[in-house]
């Protein structure tokens, strides 16, 4: 198995998003940096708008997430309820 | 010479303030949970206000209903002053360029005069009680306790009040100044709206400020919003009058979100005790079978021979709607 991750700029705005990867995403691994933070996973990463949208409280389109995205690693697979990166060869 | 550039990670002192740590640890807060928690004022009070010596000045026996903590309380929409201002700028924006549009157009004139009469009949007395709604939220944010409920409680003011500024311009934009003379007339003296507003009146006397946000936010709204903005709507829209659903709009969708955080309060409240489901379940009786008496002859003028219909409708809605929130009606 090989990693993936996704790195967002570390504010106001993303700390939901984060906290719902995480709680999504039992696997995952945390790194905070200076204004940024990582997230790693083995395989398969999830991003779910339900679990973004009952953390910050009003709807969500998956696309906000690029706003403060810094980079991503990994197959992208991007519908209107998910935002899934695995290694898919 | 050679210069190693290397990132230096500043951990700080502390993420939050020492009561929001209390509550959630000691993370990074969002601003909702800092303007809104352990705000209220709870101890150090000197004297007992002239007006109300049983009390002191804020105090958590003001209600019947009981809770270990009113922060449970929380809204969903997660509104504190800078998202909610956010929020409504945009859809101020939005509603302002559809009344733009109905006038600059001369949309007003394509709407049937049936349909006009019927606007004029009933949107615009409806701003003596959307402004009842205002005085009965602020007199909730201000009586109230907790800031979790207080502060989205003078939101739900303020947005009445808007709501009674957009009929007032509909009245405007349909019949003119004297539209709002006749329509506080009605209010006044016409017989079908005295029930109404017997019962707006009653609630405005209200003490209990638990009971008035159930008699005001859920039953009253939850009976003539669905009514007026939705089932009214749906006949002006079908039978050409979308210039006034145009500018209805705000409403529709300020029901969508606001009854939204009015279940959430009265979930969390009902689920709280079963003293607390008792007593909130027996105000909403009272109410709903008021509100129901007052709808009727209101029903009458908007839906003619189908008023008993949609009536019963509305109320079924509500009905289940009361139920899904763990309430015996």
């Amino acid at each position: 198995m090989s990693t993936v991750f996704i790195a967002f700029q570390a504010n106001e705005e993303s700390r939901p998003i984060i906290e719902a990867v995480l709680a999504d995403n039992p696997h995952a691994v945390l790194h905070e940096s200076p204004a940024m933070v990582k997230i790693d996973a083995e395989g398969k990463l999830v991003i779910k708008r339900e679990s973004i949208e009952e953390r910050i409280g009003r709807d969500f389109d998956l696309q906000e997430l690029q706003i403060n995205l810094i980079t991503i690693s990994g197959h992208l697979d991007e519908d209107d309820d998910e935002f899934t990166l695995a290694w898919k060869n | 010479m050679q210069i190693d550039l290397r990132t230096v990670s500043i951990k700080p002192v502390r993420q939050t303030f020492d009561h929001i740590a209390r509550r959630f640890g000691d993370k990074p807060a969002s601003r909702y949970q800092e303007g809104t928690y352990d705000l209220q004022q709870t101890d150090i009070f000197h004297y007992r206000p002239l007006w109300d010596p049983e009390h002191v000045l804020f105090d958590q026996k003001r209600t019947q209903v009981v809770m270990k903590d009113w922060y449970a309380l929380k809204d969903p929409r997660q509104y504190y002053y800078g998202s909610y201002t956010i929020a409504r700028a945009r859809q101020q924006d939005a509603a302002e360029s559809n009344f733009d549009m109905v006038e600059e157009r001369g949309l007003v004139d394509t709407v049937p005069s049936n349909l006009k009469q019927i606007a004029l009949a009933l949107l615009v007395p409806l701003r003596h009680v959307e402004w009842g709604g205002n005085m009965n939220n602020s007199y909730i944010s201000a009586y109230g306790y907790g800031t979790a409920i207080t502060q989205p409680c003078l939101y739900h003011a303020m947005d009445h009040l808007g709501i009674a500024q957009y009929l007032t311009r509909i009245g405007l934009v349909l019949g003119g100044p004297e539209a709002l003379d006749t329509a506080k007339d009605a209010w006044m003296n016409d017989p079908r709206w005295q029930e109404m507003r017997r019962l707006v009146e009653d609630v405005l006397v209200t003490q209990d400020w638990f009971e008035l946000f159930v008699a005001q936010n859920l039953v009253l709204e939850g009976l003539y919003h669905p009514m007026f903005f939705d089932r009214l709507d749906d006949q002006f829209t079908a039978n050409g009058a979308t210039a006034i659903s145009m500018m209805t709009r705000f409403m529709t969708e300020w029901y969508a979100e606001s009854s939204k955080w009015v279940d959430a309060q009265i979930k969390v409240a009902a689920a709280e005790s079963a003293a607390n489901k008792e007593i909130i379940s027996g105000w909403v009786q009272k109410y709903r079978d008021r509100a129901v008496k007052a709808l009727a002859p209101l029903a009458e003028v908007a839906f003619g021979d189908q008023a008993g219909a949609v009536m019963g409708d509305v109320v079924a809605d509500f009905n289940s709607r009361c139920a899904k929130l763990g309430l015996a009606i």
